[in-house]
């Protein structure tokens, strides 16, 4: 009972333990704050990653890809039917993105991919990020009329109202630049025109429709109503078709070099063992953000049909359409590895020219650095409440040496020597106890509100704390592990009580008569 | 005189070391404590009465010799059987009160009880524990001063609180070093006069180490301490 009240007493009293109190506070606090960022960085990075990989991904790496999918997920649900909660097939293609801007091509490599909506969905969260929210509902590869992002604030129109607009702005330009040339044309006749022609260099922006001059459906563009119709449905990553920067005032501006109602074209490989380039048009109906660099600038999906059609993966004898991946969605708890491997011995490598992987496989790299870090952190920042388990020796030492005529007292009233030292390892522990409540307290405060102590900084520093156009999010990720927070406290206590260890064995071997002695 | 001894030492022998010179402190220490007397030990600073009342208290060995409380041998106990020794059987009061200063006068009178018993007994006996400290400060005339930190207390009023904790577990015997050495005369006075009473009104054995002849004269039975020896035991001045 005793130790348990000097304790308490030595804690209300003893100012100079606050300091240690403060140093533990503060090591528990970051700790918790690091940990819940990390956390959150990490679950969003997953949450993006597997949102688009799916569980389980089969590639074909044959030109001509996978024949008759059905066919192979039967043979998939034979051996893992039981794992298997969803499937999609899709064709995988890299691709050349043209888009053209103010008349001239801005070119860029994709990842194009043809998806089956319906399906695919069941084995991704593709919908999740795309911007309208009608897609996010229910994927469309039509253009949508309106109401593209509509949280989001500063983006350009867009939609079937747009493109119309745009579609009557460049007639008129066309219009106009025809009578132009008429007008250029009559001139040149009079004798009096003595100007040599194209002497001077000319800075005319080139109609979108002579870009593509050579184009093979130049005859069918000429036929085909832009205001009224649309090319096959495409859907592109947004840093495909867009640029983000900062202006004068140093805020964050989104470029969009192209948007929904705009036209582009892809040109990619087709599906035979003599590859030829395709060259088709698209308009892109909806922009996909998942927050995630590599894929938001790599990757441009269109219809599964579509796509087999235009690359010759119909086989016009039978009709077999082909594939180039498969994509598995498995029930929950289910072991990916096991399912992985169990597909690799159904296709076996020497005879299959299959790569089966898990979503983990592919981003085994990046999630290991991620785990790294947080490991290392959190080495780190134990390291400081190490130092300021030093600052408790330190402490202690002294406060034994304050208090030595009191443990003098107390053993001549019959306290035992594992009393006294039970003394001071209670009282490390109390201390450490407040030191990490009040570091948990604080931490889960600080967590609590992230976005606006980040708003401050950026104030008092004038330096963004996430910077916009690094990080693809509007609010700082976090995530309160319980787990994390019970083992940062249990850690700190430990460390506490380990500190105050020297100090208490040194007061309990105190020899009564020479400390109710000490002066 | 024939009442049944308390505490004996038979032959105490203690030396300290200083580098490698050995400073003998008691020289062979022959005492008897009866039950119910007062007992001064008388002499002057450097004697060795306050080694001889360290080594009665269990607080430190001997190098030879016998202590016997109550005829078992005290001196060779194990750890905790001297630790209880001191906590059941035995009260101490110091010349410089050794109050503990974080706790109020009635928790220093409760912290011989709080040591003996765990943190539930003391619980599941806290009111009667609270009943009986109570009655000890009231005896010694501080009830008034039960909330009272040290710090906010007189030297007198410490030495009373001191004298209350002492008492608290009913012990066999008071070892009271120098009770009034660091009180004014009248103080020290009321100091003796409250030990007396208890010594009167509970029959309580006193052995109290004073350099105060007039103090010591006044005990039952007095020692005088030279050089490290007990040299004659004093007439029994107030044995009836």
């Amino acid at each position: 009972m005793y130790r348990w009240l000097l304790c308490f007493r030595y804690l209300r009293t003893r100012y100079i333990a606050l300091a240690s109190i403060i140093s533990v506070t503060l090591g528990v606090a970051t700790l918790i704050v690091v940990n819940s960022v990390m956390a959150g960085f990490s679950a969003e990075m997953h949450e993006r990653l597997h949102g688009l990989a799916s569980d389980i991904l089969i590639e074909c790496h044959l030109a001509q890809g996978m024949a008759d999918p059905e066919l192979h997920i039967e043979q998939i649900m034979e051996v893992v039917g039981d794992d298997v909660a969803g499937h999609s097939a899709s064709v995988h293609v890299p691709a050349m993105l043209g888009i053209d801007f103010n008349g001239q091509l801005i070119t860029r490599h994709v990842n194009f991919v043809g998806l089956d909506p319906a399906s695919y969905d069941q084995v991704s969260q593709f919908g999740r990020y795309l911007l309208h929210p009608g897609n996010q509902h229910q994927v469309s590869f039509n253009l949508r009329d309106d109401g593209y992002a509509p949280d989001r604030e500063g983006f350009p129109a867009s939609g079937w109202g747009y493109r119309r607009a745009r579609v009557a702005y460049e007639r008129a330009l066309e219009e106009e630049r025809i009578k132009r040339q008429a007008v250029e044309n009559a001139n040149a006749t009079l004798p009096t025109n003595t100007a040599p022609q194209g002497s001077q260099p000319t800075f005319q922006i080139a109609a979108p429709t002579e870009l593509f001059a050579e184009d093979s459906q130049a005859e069918v563009a000429s036929e085909f109503d832009a205001s009224k119709e649309q090319f096959p449905g495409i859907v592109l990553g947004i840093s495909t078709c867009s640029t983000r920067f900062r202006d004068s005032n140093n805020e964050v501006q989104d470029h969009y070099y192209c948007r929904p109602g705009d036209d582009v074209r892809l040109m990619f490989p087709n599906a035979s063992d003599n590859a030829k380039v395709v060259n088709q048009k698209f308009t892109v109906v909806d922009l996909y953000e998942s927050g995630m660099s590599e894929y938001d600038s790599t990757f441009a999906f269109c219809r599964l049909d579509q796509m087999q059609e235009f690359r010759g993966m119909i086989d016009p004898a039978t009709g077999v359409k082909s594939v180039t991946t498969i994509q598995l969605k498995l029930v929950e708890g289910a072991d990916l590895n096991a399912v992985r491997d169990a597909l690799r011995a159904r296709f076996p490598a020497d005879i299959y020219a299959y790569n089966i992987q898990t979503w983990r496989d592919m981003q085994g790299p990046l999630l290991a650095a991620v785990r790294l870090e947080t490991t290392i952190l959190n080495i780190l920042l134990f390291l400081i409440i190490a130092v300021a388990g030093f600052g408790i020796l330190a402490t202690f030492f002294m406060i034994v040496v304050e208090k030595t005529r009191d443990i003098g007292t107390l053993k001549a009233l019959g306290a035992s020597g594992k009393g006294v030292m039970s003394i001071f390892l209670s009282y490390g522990l109390l201390l450490g106890f407040v030191g990490s409540g009040a570091g948990l307290f604080g931490g889960l405060l600080f967590v609590q509100n992230i976005n606006s102590i980040a708003g401050i900084i950026e104030k008092i520093t004038g330096q963004e704390v996430f910077d916009p156009t690094v990080y693809y999010f509007n609010e700082i990720p976090t995530i309160i592990d319980p787990f994390t927070l019970t083992w940062v406290m249990l850690g700190a206590m430990a460390i506490a009580v380990i500190a105050s260890v020297l100090p208490a064995i040194r007061a309990a071997r105190m020899h009564p008569v020479n400390a109710l002695r000490f002066e | 005189m024939n009442s049944e001894i308390v505490l004996e030492a038979k032959q105490l022998k203690k030396s300290y070391h200083k580098d490698r010179i050995e400073v003998p402190v008691l020289q062979g220490i022959d005492l008897s404590v009866r039950r119910g007397l007062v007992t001064t030990l008388v002499g002057r600073s450097g004697s060795g009465k306050s080694t001889l009342m360290h080594l009665l208290a269990a607080l430190d060995r001997p190098d030879n010799g016998q202590i016997h409380f109550c005829g078992e041998r005290i001196d060779n106990a194990s750890r905790s059987r001297r630790d209880a020794y001191r906590n059941q059987n035995l009260g101490i009061i110091f010349q410089f009160y050794h109050l503990l200063p974080e706790l109020s006068a009635i928790e220093n009178v409760l912290a011989p009880l709080m040591i003996s018993q765990s943190l539930l007994h003391y619980f599941s006996n806290r009111k009667a524990a609270k009943n009986r400290a109570e009655s000890m400060l009231d005896r010694v005339g501080l009830l008034h001063r039960a909330t009272h930190k040290p710090c906010e207390m007189s030297g007198g009023e410490m030495q009373r609180a001191a004298i209350a904790r002492a008492l608290m577990t009913n012990p066999s015997l008071l070892l009271a070093d120098e009770p009034t050495g660091n009180l004014d005369t009248d103080t020290g006075r009321d100091i003796l006069a409250l030990l007396d009473t208890f010594n009167q009104d509970d029959n309580l054995t006193i052995l109290m180490i004073t350099h105060d002849d007039a103090i010591a004269e006044k005990a039952d039975h007095c020692y005088r301490m030279t050089d490290g020896q007990l040299n004659t035991e004093s007439v029994h001045l107030n044995v009836a």
